[in-house]
Order: structure tokens, then C-alpha cells, then sequence
């Protein structure tokens, strides 16, 4: 099977291309028609081709002059109705962190994409690094949280992006893809399922009409509905605390149910968000603990340790937030050690320790970024923690 | 009789969010029942509007006005307003904000928009300083203003706002002040009925700390000064409208040209590329719409 075109310009088939075209095609494929950018390597293919492919889907795309307009444009456009995504690297990422904010705040659904170079500052714009994990767990200011995905390669990239912009209408809220720039510029295989076999996530558009309706009422799921535009909600959206109807009001009492409510409503829906990919993890001693690229070389690293008789398994982040915190807890009851690799200088391997609550040992395998790692260094690691020589 | 009639903005207005966080003496009301006035005038379906503001004491605007409104980011109440308007292009979308949001910590996004020709219209409340934080400095604080990060006074030079805006590309600029109710109420409503980038800029007192501090008396004091020190110069060239400290303010429509706005520009360049391949966005589809699923 070779890729196909609809008659509505949708792909579907068999296609060679990179994590990065691959994460523009799952947007477009998710039903995203709205996407604003501004250039930074290593993210731009994404919405170069975004600017190619819109145009005949029915989508728009505008380049923005920086990224805190790229960012809040964005927003502004999922409010005005569309599925919207938001890209950039590091450096971008770091001038977006006020309106992740805004968007964790207002409960405003809206994918972002960071597609992770070196850093700290400039640092490797062309090379990868997975440092930016802690950035998007804690980098606006106030207590907020956020859905963060790891793909590791351009078919999870295709697939994780669809998956970003379901949690982000169901539970209105931002997710961000944390792609690498490993993944955003290799070139794989990906099969994309024909239009009718995607489902594109609804928006939760309220049936009350307007006298009944308060845009930060939840509802069970401790999820509030949304509104249509231009049709008399006379909605109010702020950043300041609010209650149900979005008014302002600055107290301790309001403060305090609103921002728990973010929190649980990312936690308490944890079971429909977080996932993970449990391998050879039955009679582990040593387990790997990695996500993104990393968990690639991880495991390879697994493979030669288990053609040394070390009985090694993996455990794949496929979100890294909401943490994956009692299957961690449960991994860490049943190993020796758990060894974590990353491109950063240990980043999540603090979740990893702090889930694991001294069940086990918890290796760090770290590495500063601008290349992937050896799969030696991560075997090397497995064996000392298994007190192998 | 007249005793039971109801002010005709108070439905315009969230009434139950009222007093206002605004000074006795602000301007920012003022300019509020001239917009609403104004909108009244146009006939203009006033669901058919969304209001953006940024942060700052004009920033709560968007929290007093009874449309779908939206208190951003500081700053970024223009871009926001850009990303609105491109998903839902039917929607009248009006951004409202303070000199230091818009020009300042915005100014960057105010010119690109400007130069965009974005449709929005965009009303600057201008009353040259950061009225919320406490009288800061801003980019329209006219030298030797005292300020409290200026306390021996402004020294750097101003943004000449309808300068600014025409010179970046606004299809249409003018200036009142808060004494010039009627022409400022002419004006919006004139700017409600044309397409592109629109700025007004809005000069305005703010008496507790921009004219307390300088001891420029009260806003009664203020508006004699507007009243006794605008001129009207209506198509004025937009580098004449500068403001010196206490100098003459220069007021009335300066520009109003057509443009092609951003929309316009872009489905003509993909026409001319792509041709019947070319697929514009309209504006949210139904299907964006969940299925009842019976939890209304």
C-alpha cells in the first residue's frame, strides 16, 4: 500500500518521512486546522509544512513575529473554535511559558510541541537533548500542571500527536509533545490510517443555553464544558483566579478550589491519560527506565544485557506527566534497580526516585546532550546495579 | 417618568461585577460609555462581538463589558485578538487595552499586527503611565514627567502612537481625549463599520497617580486642559500628532485608507497559487460539537 491523497487533501497510506512532518500530518489527521509558529530549528518542519498542507485542507497558519505571540495566538484561536497547535524548540518554549500558563489556567484545550534541542540558552540548536522535561512539568510560574507525551519515533510522532489533541479537548487543558531532535528529523516508515478510521476528539460544547451555562462549572469529571462564540454566552475568560462563571475573585477560598481542581483534574483522570510500555519487565532484576530517543538505545541496551544472562526489562514513558507514579512504585517493589537514562543531566530519574520511595536503587545514566547515548553505557550501568563486574 | 428609565449602556455592562476597580476621576469609564455608545449607533450585533484585553487598569475593561470577553496575558491581547479573529473570522473582535500593555511590554506585537493589517479594531487607552502597578514610567510618559521609577522626572523620548500605527500600516487612526465624548463616540462607531487594523488611541487622566504626582490638580482640572489644549486636526500627517509634556494634543481622524487585511491577502496569494485547490477556513465547524451525551 503507497499513500493516497482524499478528496478532502487527507494522506492515509504507507509514507517515508521524519518525526517532524509526521507530527503536521497527526495534527492535520486529529482535525487541528489552526497552527502558529515562529522559526526555530529544530522544530520548523513541522510547520513548514504545516503552511504547504493547510492551504488545502482548509487550515490556516500564521507565522508569527516571536514566540509569546506564536503561543497565545494559538490560544486565541481555540477559543475563536479550532483545534490549535503551537510549535517551537527550547528557546521558544522558554519565552511560551507565560501562556502555557494562561492556557493551564483558563482551561483552554491546545496542543504544544516542543521538539527538544541542547540547552540551557542557544545551546545546540541542532542536536538533541531531553532536557527540557522539568521545564514543562514546572517552568511557568504557580502551581500548574500539564499533559506531556514522549514519542520516539516519527510513527509515535503521527500517533501521539492525535492523542495530544484527545486529551486536550476531553479534559481542557494543555498538552505538550515533547519530541527530540532526534526523532523531529529521522526519517521512518509511517502508516497513516485512512480519514474514517481516525477519530477526531469533540470539543465539550455545552447543550444549556446561555442562562444556565458557566464556563468553569465541571461536571463529574471535574472537566467545565465549553461554549460556542458570537452566540450570547457573554463568556469571561481570565488568567486572575475565577470562579465558575470566569469572574475574578481573589481570595484564599477561591485560589484554593480552583487550583486543586486543576490538579485532580489531571490526576483523577490519570487512568484515561498516562501510559507506559512494559517489556520484559516479568522476570527483570534490572529495569530501564526511559522514554523518547533514549528509549530506543535503552532498548538495545536491554537486548545485550539479556544475551549476557542479565535478566533486564524495560519501562517506556509514553507520558511523562501526569508520572506514571504507582506503576513506578509497583516496578520498584519487584527489581533490583531501576536505571534511568536521559539526555539531560537527570531530570526524570527524580520522579523515578521519588515514586520508587526506596524500594529499590534508582541509577541515573546521564548525558549533557548533542548526541544519543552509547547502548554500552546503559548496559555498563545495568551490570553494576546488578553488582556485575 | 424619566426617573424610571434605565441607562441605556447598563445592559451592555456586567452590573453585578460593579463598582469598578477604577479611580474616581478616571477616564477609562468615560471611554467605556462612548464604546458602548458607539456600538449602540452601529446597529452591530453585539453577540456577534468578542472583546480582548490585555493587563493593566484598561485591561479590566473586558471583565466590565457584557460580550464574550477575554483578560490575557500582559501584552498579548493583540495576538490573542489575531489567533480569535483567524478561527472565527465572523466574529467582530475588538481588542482594548492601556498604553503600557499595548505599546510597551505589546509593542512589538502592536506593530506586526499594524503592519498585518489584522482585523481588529484596537482602542488604546492612553493616560501615560502604569496606572495598576502604581504610576510607573511607560513609552508615552513625555519628558519631565515624574513617575515613581522616574522620580526626577521622564527623560526618554515617546512613542507618538498614531504615528506608530500609521506608519506600520494601519488602514485607519485617529485620537480623542475623554472630554471629546461625542467625536470619540462618532469615531469608534465609524471605526466598527471598516475592515483592517483600526487604532484609536484614547488620552485620558489618571488622577490618582499620573496628575496627583506631577500636581496637575484634579480630573475636572484635566478636562479644561484637554478642552482649552486639543486641537482638531482631522487628516492630520501622523508625525505632528507627538505629545509634549503639557503641550498641545493634536486630535482627530488621521488615517482612513483600504487595505488588503491579513485574511484578504492570504486567500489571494493561495487563490493565485493553488487555485479551486485552495481551501479557506470559514470558521468553526459543527462537527467541533460533541454529541449529546445526556450530561447537559
Amino acid at each position: 500500500m503507497s499513500a493516497s491523497v482524499s478528496d478532502k487533501g487527507l494522506l492515509s497510506g504507507r509514507l517515508f518521512i521524519d518525526g517532524d512532518h509526521a507530527c503536521a500530518e497527526g495534527a492535520i489527521a486529529a482535525g487541528c486546522r489552526f497552527a502558529a509558529g515562529y522559526p526555530i530549528t529544530p522544530s520548523t518542519e513541522i510547520v513548514e509544512r504545516l503552511a504547504l498542507r493547510f492551504p488545502l485542507v482548509g487550515g490556516t497558519f500564521i507565522q508569527m513575529e516571536d514566540e509569546l505571540a506564536a503561543s497565545i495566538t494559538a490560544i486565541g484561536a481555540a477559543w475563536g473554535g479550532t483545534k490549535s497547535l503551537c510549535v517551537t524548540s527550547g528557546p521558544g518554549f522558554s519565552l511560551m511559558m507565560e501562556n502555557l500558563g494562561y492556557a493551564a489556567m483558563t482551561e483552554t484545550p491546545i496542543v504544544f510541541v516542543d521538539v527538544q534541542r541542547g540547552g540551557p540558552s542557544t545551546g545546540l540548536p541542532t542536536l538533541p537533548a531531553q532536557a527540557d522535561m522539568m521545564q514543562v512539568r514546572w517552568g511557568s510560574h504557580g502551581d500548574f500542571r500539564v499533559i506531556a507525551l514522549c514519542p520516539s519515533s516519527p510513527q509515535e510522532c503521527f500517533d501521539m500527536t492525535i492523542e495530544a489533541f484527545r486529551l486536550a479537548e476531553r479534559y481542557r487543558t494543555p498538552v505538550v509533545l515533547m519530541m527530540d531532535e532526534v526523532v523531529g528529523h529521522m526519517t521512518e516508515r509511517v502508516v497513516i490510517p485512512p480519514p474514517e478510521e481516525i477519530s477526531q476528539e469533540p470539543r465539550r460544547i455545552t447543550r444549556r443555553p446561555p442562562e444556565d451555562f458557566r464556563l468553569f462549572e465541571p461536571r463529574d469529571d471535574l472537566v467545565p464544558d465549553m461554549c460556542p462564540l458570537g452566540k450570547g454566552y457573554n463568556i469571561h475568560v481570565t488568567g486572575l483566579t475565577h470562579d465558575e462563571r470566569g469572574y475574578p475573585v481573589l481570595n484564599v477560598a477561591s485560589q484554593d478550589s480552583l487550583i486543586r481542581r486543576l490538579k485532580d483534574k489531571l490526576l483523577c483522570n490519570a487512568g484515561d491519560i498516562v501510559r507506559w510500555e512494559a517489556r520484559d519487565l516479568e522476570d527483570a532484576e534490572i529495569a530501564v527506565l526511559s522514554y523518547g530517543i533514549t528509549s530506543r538505545i535503552a532498548q538495545r541496551a536491554v537486548e545485550m544485557a539479556r544475551a549476557e544472562g542479565l535478566c533486564a526489562g524495560s519501562f517506556r514513558l509514553l507520558t511523562a506527566w501526569p508520572f506514571p507514579e504507582e506503576a513506578v512504585r509497583a516496578l520498584a517493589g519487584k527489581v533490583k534497580a531501576i536505571v534511568v537514562p536521559e539526555l539531560n543531566l537527570g531530570q526524570m530519574v527524580i520522579e523515578a526516585e521519588r515514586a520508587a520511595a526506596g524500594r529499590c536503587a534508582v541509577v541515573s545514566v546521564d548525558h549533557a546532550g548533542g548526541a544519543v547515548h552509547s547502548p554500552e553505557v546503559i548496559l555498563d550501568a545495568m551490570r553494576a546495579a546488578a553488582g556485575r563486574r | 417618568m424619566s426617573s424610571q428609565c434605565e441607562n441605556p449602556v447598563k445592559k451592555f455592562l456586567r452590573t453585578d461585577r460593579m463598582p469598578s476597580i477604577w479611580c474616581p476621576g478616571c477616564g477609562i469609564g468615560t471611554s467605556v460609555n462612548c464604546f458602548v455608545r458607539a456600538l449602540m449607533d452601529s446597529g452591530m450585533d453585539p453577540s456577534g462581538m468578542a472583546i480582548v484585553s490585555g493587563i493593566g487598569c484598561t485591561g479590566r475593561v473586558a471583565g466590565y463589558l457584557n460580550l464574550d470577553s477575554f483578560h490575557t496575558t500582559h501584552g498579548r491581547a493583540l495576538p490573542f485578538a489575531t489567533g480569535l479573529k483567524l478561527a472565527n473570522p465572523e466574529l467582530n473582535v475588538v481588542v482594548y487595552s492601556g498604553d503600557g500593555d499595548l505599546t510597551a511590554i505589546g509593542g512589538n506585537h502592536f506593530i506586526h499586527a499594524a503592519r498585518r493589517n489584522m482585523d481588529l479594531l484596537c482602542i488604546c487607552v492612553n493616560n501615560l503611565t502604569y496606572g495598576m502597578t502604581g504610576g510607573q514610567v511607560t513609552p508615552t510618559t513625555p519628558t519631565p514627567a515624574i513617575a515613581s521609577t522616574t522620580p526626577y522626572g521622564a527623560y526618554e523620548p515617546t512613542f507618538n502612537l498614531p504615528h506608530l500605527a500609521a506608519s506600520s500600516g494601519a488602514s485607519f487612526v485617529a485620537r480623542w481625549t475623554v472630554f471629546h465624548v461625542r467625536q470619540l463616540t462618532r469615531t469608534i462607531e465609524e471605526a466598527l463599520g471598516r475592515k483592517g487594523f483600526r487604532f484609536i488611541e484614547i488620552i485620558s487622566p489618571c488622577p490618582t497617580l499620573f496628575l496627583r504626582r506631577n500636581r496637575l490638580g484634579d480630573s475636572v482640572d484635566e478636562m479644561r486642559f484637554y478642552r482649552d489644549n486639543s486641537e482638531i486636526r482631522n487628516q492630520c500627517d501622523t508625525r505632528e500628532t507627538e505629545i509634549a509634556y503639557r503641550g498641545k494634543i493634536v486630535v482627530g481622524k488621521f488615517v482612513d485608507r483600504t487595505r488588503p487585511t491579513w485574511r484578504e491577502a492570504h486567500a489571494a496569494r493561495h487563490t493565485e497559487a493553488l487555485g479551486a485547490r485552495f481551501i479557506q477556513w470559514v470558521g468553526p465547524e459543527d462537527d467541533l460539537r460533541a454529541p449529546d451525551e445526556g450530561m447537559a
